[in-house]
């Protein structure tokens, strides 16, 4: 826990923390929310991505993207949120240069998914988050502030690029019912995780396809009125969710131990200073004049839709994880695995090749050797690293486990089937050899003896020199010889030496 | 070569014919028309654009396909639709790539759409040629083609006198043989009233029935497409040219389009005889207070025609009329205040900015780019929506509508065919009459504004005149009914194809072609 959530909980012991979540993310689908336009635009000129309908051009019209709308869907079957029969779309009116067409399509009095929840592992136990909705809506362009036109005379300019006008994005919203900065924190971050399980989105919070609000106030403990909200914003990492939470406590039951007023606000978190600013008011509430979307009949959802999409939905994180703490991983093993996309499939591949072999053994793979090589050579196809295959794995995680090979060669072998995809078979076979076959050590023995003249002389002068010739003989074999085989060979050689 | 001047005054059919069987080209006939517009416009002002080179192009490469059919065979051409080569102006809000789209606003001036309408697309497959784009109330808000911001319309029967609105230049142009088929909208009337006023066919087809994908939106729930012709056969062909699904309008109908659109009796003795046993009610409550005497009396004498051609015909109450217009005058500003928040001189159009902050830009971009009638709707969409009046204003709107909508349903589900009454309460008015008064303006809308709360077909055809300016006489259907509305309307054409009132041409259609015309803005200006 970082100083800045200490002293927030010595803050909890007066006042309680009032916090809900808005979480928008956006949806992975090919293309935009209501056009045909490319959601690919990440990196591409600006204004590459765009049409008549994501411009907001006279006459241009929206079309509903199933695709979204499934996500959503999805989400919220995910969620254990209902879905309602027949759902609508509503215009949300607000001026701004990134709205193109002054308004933004959004869902208002029914949202695709309502009342669902999501239960997290917190330092003080089990929490379950209980989630008002899920909604879907059209992404903003993006605004360039400043002077950035070379050439350009205007003080102050603004650009727009409206690539990402009218992406899909999914509002989820959960009740005031949250109450640390590490409740919030894990929230935020089981629900990525579930989100990137079923597919979703990739909820990258540095790229901004995950964007968390907070809303927190204060109040006495043992009292019910809300205090005073105020809105966080930019909290671009996990980490900085818990830290901007946990400061916002602090600054507000500072506020409240002084007797100074807290105003309705917009804060942002400031990542270098550590701390929240001021960036607007929120006295005044805007008022949106939401209004059923004429363009777009209501949408329904009937069971069929529902129960297809509920039937594509995999195992979610929470019950993965059950299921492998259930397996014999310990249920920080199973967090870590489960939270990295890359580890879970590599488990699971590993796991389907290989039924007898002990979850533990393919935990502590995939979590070290395997993850390094991940990192370094990426992961293919088959779901592990570079061009090794699941099938080698197995059969050679299963011999040192049954301790046909020592761990040391066993972890050799792994090193170079991740190295270079050499067949698990081919690898035990310069292994087996090694072992059964006299000659070939003798042969790894005399021309040993044959390089070394020095240590052979000092052995006839008495010294003992046994060691070192066992040595590079186990050197030479790559350690897979038998090392007690090999001393009894080298003493028998040497004393033929004389 | 075949008299220029002749061609133009033919219906699109009559042209048709001309031009399948080589009498004429679509050449010559997109010529003919263009030279037209260009004469007789100074003085009507019914075009904001009119693009030569493009229309003759279009035109040529109807030729081309013609020529190529004609060698492929008797098959080939009878596939070519009907309006293969045929002339059109289109309302400037309908998207044409690369051209100016202003929806009669100095908003959108300097405009160009990068992308065509689906009915673009769809008139350009069937081989019809876009000659321009026509005058409008700004954003179709209006009813007398008074609130362009490119100066007012004329009435080809009487320049002193609007031509209606919100599609008067669409309706203008078709009564002065600039054009024989025209493309309007219709939110709350705007192609019925002008239809009726300029003395021509306009219809409003059911919700969903025509794709609004690059129309610009007043309305987006009320809004939608229709043709413009001097007869019923033409307006029916061209409703049938732009009708059907399309994926990028999701409240566009999968509903298919009927055949028989193309294929309405040309005898009128045949097109008469489909009125025997069918059974009109005429709604009492479309008989208005302060309705002109002469509209009422046309109106009757139509409804009499219609029973004397066999039709039944019973008098009927649409309960609601009465809350139509405040109700309309509710969800349409409302929509509208969100459906023009995008003209914020971000990205296209009329731009005032001097880089202070983005509220300042909008603020003086709007403010000047705007008109009064719009920003007045504006402003009323925007209160209608605003916290703790939404339930009281927009909600209870939407609730009308629906009691709107079910009076609709009871009739038409008691067995009547159509409705029957007038498009309008009174004729073409003098510029000027209503435009002091907004109430007195929405006021022209009465009758067609319920037509489009309900989202059904209507079409208003000429049934006479009213101290020699045209009446409108307005059907209304159920729901995809656009089919037997047209073959309504083309028996009524039938039925009074020997009326005097039918040989009356719009009377300043001679003054037009003079020279030295005012433009309707200086003749108002210099009263």
């Amino acid at each position: 826990m970082t100083a800045t959530a200490e002293r927030a909980g010595g803050v909890l012991e007066r006042y309680e923390a009032v916090i809900g979540i808005e979480i928008h993310c956006q949806l992975r689908t090919v293309s935009k929310m209501f056009c045909a336009c490319s959601t690919q635009y990440d990196g591409a000129a600006p204004n590459t991505h765009c049409c008549p309908t994501c411009l907001g051009l006279p006459g241009a019209l929206p079309v509903i993207n199933r695709a979204a709308v499934e996500h959503v869907i999805a989400t919220g079957l995910a969620i254990g949120a209902s879905i309602p029969a027949r759902t609508q779309w509503e215009r949300k009116n607000y001026f701004y240069p990134d709205l193109p067409k002054g308004y933004q399509i959004s869902q208002y009095a029914i949202p695709l998914a309502a009342n669902g929840r999501l239960a997290i592992e917190t330092s003080a136990g089990l929490f379950t988050v209980d989630i008002t909705r899920a909604h879907l809506e059209e992404d903003t362009a993006k605004l360039a502030h400043g002077d950035v036109v070379p050439g350009s005379t205007a003080g102050r300019t603004t650009l727009v690029d409206f690539n990402r006008s009218g992406a899909p994005l999914m509002e989820i919203v959960t009740e005031p019912c949250i109450r640390t900065a590490e409740q919030a924190r894990r929230y935020a971050e089981e629900l990525q995780l579930v989100l990137r399980a079923i597919g979703v989105s990739d909820a990258d919070m540095e790229r901004g396809q995950m964007r968390v609000e907070a809303n927190v106030s204060l109040r006495v403990r043992g009292t019910q009125p809300f205090g005073t909200r105020v809105e966080v914003k930019n909290m671009n990492s996990f980490r900085s969710v818990e830290r901007a939470i946990a400061f916002e406590i602090e600054r507000q039951a500072a506020a409240l131990d002084a007797g100074e007023p807290l105003w309705m606000e917009t804060r942002g978190w400031d990542d270098g200073r550590q701390a929240t600013y001021h960036m607007r008011s929120k006295e005044t509430s805007e008022d949106y004049r939401y209004f059923p979307e004429p363009d777009l009949p209501p949408l329904r959802v009937d069971e069929a839709w529902i129960e297809a999409v509920r039937a594509g939905l995999p195992e979610l994180p929470a019950a993965r994880r059950e299921r492998y703490v259930a397996a014999g991983i310990t249920p920080y093993d199973a967090a870590v695995i489960v939270a990295d996309p890359g580890m879970t499939g590599a488990f699971e591949a590993i796991s389907a090749a290989a039924a007898s072999l002990p979850a533990k053994e393919i935990a502590n793979f995939v979590s070290g050797m395997h993850a390094r090589a991940a990192k370094s050579a990426g992961i293919n196809d088959r779901g592990t690293a570079g061009a090794s295959d699941p099938a080698s794995i197995a059969v050679l995680l299963s011999a040192i486990a049954d301790g046909s090979i020592g761990r040391p060669i066993g972890r050799d072998l792994l090193d170079r089937h991740l190295a270079d995809g050499t067949p698990a078979a081919d690898l035990l076979a310069t292994v087996a050899s090694t072992i059964s076959d006299d000659a070939a050590l003798l042969g790894h023995i005399d021309a040993v003896i044959a390089a070394n003249p020095k240590a052979v002389a000092d052995h006839r002068a008495g010294k003992p020199v046994a060691g070192f010739f066992v040595g590079q003989v186990m050197r030479a074999t790559g350690g897979a010889a038998d090392a007690a085989k090999v001393t009894a060979l080298v003493r028998q050689r040497l004393d033929a030496e004389g | 070569m075949a008299d220029l001047q002749g061609l133009t005054q033919l219906f699109a059919h009559e042209m048709a014919a001309r031009l399948r069987s080589g009498e004429t080209t679509a050449r010559e006939i997109a010529e003919a028309h263009l030279a037209r517009a260009h004469a007789t416009d100074h003085g009507l002002h019914a075009w904001l654009t009119i693009d030569d080179e493009r229309a003759l192009a279009e035109a040529d490469a109807a030729d081309a396909t013609l020529a190529g059919a004609r060698a492929e065979g008797p098959d080939a051409l009878a596939a070519l639709h009907p309006l293969h080569g045929m002339p059109v102006a289109l309302k400037d809000l309908v998207s044409v790539k690369g051209g100016q789209c202003t929806a009669g606003s100095r908003i959108l001036e300097g405009y160009r759409a990068p992308y065509d309408a689906h009915i673009t697309e769809r008139l350009r497959a069937v081989g019809v040629v876009i000659l321009g784009k026509t005058n409008m109330d700004e954003f179709a808000m209006g009813s007398s083609c008074e609130h362009s911001a490119f100066g007012p319309t004329a009435n080809p029967w009487d320049l002193e006198r609007v031509p209606g609105g919100s599609s008067g230049g669409s309706a203008a142009s078709v009564a002065a043989f600039q054009t024989p088929l025209s493309i309007g909208t219709d939110t709350g009337g705007s192609i019925r009233q002008p239809a009726a006023l300029c003395g021509i066919v306009g219809m409003k087809p059911t919700y969903g029935r025509v794709s609004r994908y690059g129309i610009v939106a007043f309305a987006s729930s009320l809004d939608q497409i229709g043709p413009f012709a001097r007869d019923v056969r033409d307006a029916a062909a061209l409703l049938h040219a732009v009708s059907g699904r399309d994926e990028r309008d999701s409240t566009s109908a999968p509903e298919p389009v009927a055949e028989d659109l193309v294929n309405l009796p040309a005898s009128d003795d045949e097109a008469a005889s489909w009125l025997r046993g069918k059974r009109f009610g005429v709604p009492r409550e479309y008989f208005v207070e302060g309705m002109e005497p002469g509209v009422a009396a046309a109106i009757r004498t139509a409804v009499a025609d219609l029973e004397r051609a066999g039709a039944t015909v019973e008098e009927v109450s649409l309960p609601h009329t009465d809350y139509g217009l405040a109700s309309y005058y509710i969800v349409a500003p409302a929509e509208a205040s969100a459906n023009l928040a995008r003209y914020d001189g971000v990205r296209f159009g009329h731009a005032v900015t001097d880089g202070a902050d983005y509220l300042a830009d909008y603020l003086v971009t709007r403010g000047s780019g705007f008109g009064p009638e719009v920003k007045r709707r504006v402003m009323l969409g925007t209160y209608a929506l605003s916290a703790g009046y939404y339930d009281a204003f927009y909600l209870k709107a939407l609730k009308v509508r629906t009691l709107i909508k079910r009076d609709f349903d009871v009739l038409f589900d008691a067995g009547f065919d159509a409705l029957v009454g007038p498009t309008s309460p009174d004729v073409a008015f003098r510029f000027g009459a209503k435009l002091a008064d907004p109430v007195k303006m929405y006021l022209s809308d009465a009758c067609t504004l319920p037509v489009n709360m309900a989202g059904l077909p209507g079409i208003s055809i000429p049934c006479g005149l009213s101290e020699g300016l045209p009446v409108g006489l307005q059907l209304i259907g159920p729901a995809w009914s656009e089919g037997v509305l047209m073959r309504a309307a083309r028996a009524y054409e039938g039925v009074t194809a020997s009326a005097d009132w039918r040989r009356v041409r719009p009377h300043d259609l001679a003054k037009l072609a003079g020279a030295g015309l005012p433009t309707p803005a200086e003749r108002i200006a210099s009263r």
